[in-house]
């Protein structure tokens, strides 16, 4: 983890990136997008499959936080808002709030993720979902970025700084 | 607006009072010393510079006649339940006034509700006080029996990160900023964490080999300065607590942490950590932050009376004391687990 942060600080410092991958670390030059997936430029995805969307945090978020050594997480029943925090993840020293990308009432959250955070980490888009909700507004999927137009999204703001 | 911070302006007048009648420094509740910085944000659009001036916010005195202070406003629904008010409360002599818990109230405060950027930097708490991450869990962290049996405050705070025991030796410094604030800053705690580190080390300007190792801020490889960071939507807050100075019993109320850096090598807290007051005066040393600062923001002063007020608001704070019965229930769940009880 060091030497990742330190290989990390180096590449940014001499201004470093590769043509097709926005990001370089030692374990891999870029961040996975998924197709079918919807995206929120607070990094986090949604996985809509009939009346339930899944929602996580995305492989670049996952990435430029670091290890997660914490997560919490709202109860079942209670609601989430388009654009407001429904949660946090702490990465060793900062706390980072998790925004729900759409409106709905929470069904179910990844209890899993109480014992093994790094599963945010790991699989960020399976073993590691978040939360499961019942969109009370299936129309703000609509708003939210594609694969590609995220990919597009995550290069521009790490090309930017 | 930020609510109450003239409730720390008013405790550090009484500090002065107190500190300059009272030859004992625990013998009563002691005032926080705060000084409050308005960072002023730089921002560049095409033709034009929108700057924001440092605001500067100076104490006023207050007609203290005897050892009781008054505090003020939300964040006494936060300690004891009672609705908010504009009201002043007396408090008694020797109460622990819970003020690191209302300095960390008003940065969780300023960090979800100011459109502002502020750094804040205060100088120090009065008991000793143990302050844990966003997700510490007691019965890792700390020898809670001595904790309990000596009365230590214990507190959980919004930000990530470690434990930390303060005092008024220690000196705190937070930045809270806007996300666009800083250029070519990616608002992600390594980005960060190396944005503080090239900031005070224009502070110390190479004295003692100092670098930011890991997550910690060392001389050499001695720790004197934690981190830590709270990101949201829109800002984020990043603050240290230094070490200026410690009492080694204190150190003894905190157990090894299982997640330290790999610098640590294992070592002791005494063997860990290094006292900056052995390698610049403290004026100094805030001096030099407030002027490194300087060098990336545009700084302004402030009357008191133009950002002071103490108002009611929705917004709750989630850093908080840890209880005698949630710490003796941590202790005791720890104790069943090893006799290997359900």
């Amino acid at each position: 983890m060091a030497l990742r942060i330190w290989a990390s600080s180096t590449a940014n410092a001499l201004k470093l990136s590769c043509a097709s991958k926005p990001h370089l670390s030692l374990s891999r030059c870029f961040s996975t997008v998924l197709d079918g997936l919807k995206y929120a430029e607070s990094h986090e995805w949604v996985k809509h499959e009939g009346s339930v969307a899944t929602i996580g945090i995305t492989d670049h978020a996952q990435d430029h936080l670091g290890e997660v050594v914490f997560v919490e997480l709202p109860e079942p029943g209670g609601s989430v808002s388009k654009g407001k925090g429904f949660g946090a993840v702490e990465s060793v020293k900062a706390t980072s709030d998790v925004n729900s990308p759409i409106s709905g009432e929470i069904i179910e959250v990844n209890t899993k993720l109480s014992e093994a955070p790094g599963l945010i980490n790991k699989s960020p888009y399976e073993d590691g979902w978040m939360i499961k909700v019942k969109p009370s507004s299936p129309t703000e999927l609509e708003s939210l970025m594609g694969s590609k137009e995220y990919t597009k999204f995550c290069e521009e703001e790490d090309a930017s700084h | 607006m930020p609510a109450c911070i003239h409730e720390l302006f008013v405790e550090f007048i009484v500090s002065v009072y107190h500190r300059h009648h009272h030859t004992y420094m625990h013998a009563f509740g002691i005032g926080l010393t705060g000084l409050v910085v308005a960072l002023g944000y730089l921002m560049k659009q095409k033709n034009h510079h929108i700057s924001l001036p440092l605001q500067l916010l100076l104490p006023r005195r207050f007609g203290i006649t005897d050892s009781s202070f008054y505090v003020c406003g939300p964040a006494l629904k936060d300690i004891k339940g009672k609705s908010p008010s504009l009201k002043f409360e007396r408090r008694k002599k020797n109460t622990r006034p819970g003020i690191l818990v209302r300095q960390l109230h008003i940065e969780e405060q300023l960090l979800r509700t100011s459109s502002e950027n502020w750094c804040i930097i205060n100088d120090g708490t009065n008991d000793p006080t143990i302050v844990m991450g966003f997700s510490g869990k007691p019965a890792e962290l700390l020898e809670i029996e001595s904790v309990l049996h000596d009365q230590v405050p214990v507190i959980r705070r919004f930000t990530g990160g470690g434990t930390v025991i303060v005092d008024h030796q220690t000196i705190f410094v937070t930045f809270i900023c806007n996300k666009e604030t800083v250029p070519d800053l990616q608002p992600y705690p390594r980005p960060i964490m190396s944005w503080s580190s090239s900031l005070y080390s224009k502070v110390f300007g190479g004295i003692g080999d100092f670098h930011l190792r890991e997550n910690d801020y060392v001389f050499g490889n001695h720790k004197f300065g934690g981190n830590a960071q709270s990101i949201t939507k829109n800002k984020w807050i990043h603050h240290t607590s230094f070490l200026w100075d410690f009492d080694v019993r204190n150190m003894a109320y905190l157990k090894l942490p299982k997640l330290a850096p790999a610098y640590r090598s294992a070592r002791g807290h005494l063997d860990f950590i290094c006292r900056l007051k052995d390698y610049m005066p403290r004026s100094t040393f805030i001096d030099k932050t407030v002027e490194a600062a300087g060098t990336q923001f545009s700084l302004r002063s402030l009357e008191l009376e133009a950002v002071v007020t103490c108002s009611e608001t929705e917004f709750r704070p989630s850093t908080r004391f840890l209880t005698n019965e949630e710490l003796a229930a941590a202790a005791a769940a720890v104790s069943e687990q090893q006799l290997g009880l359900p």
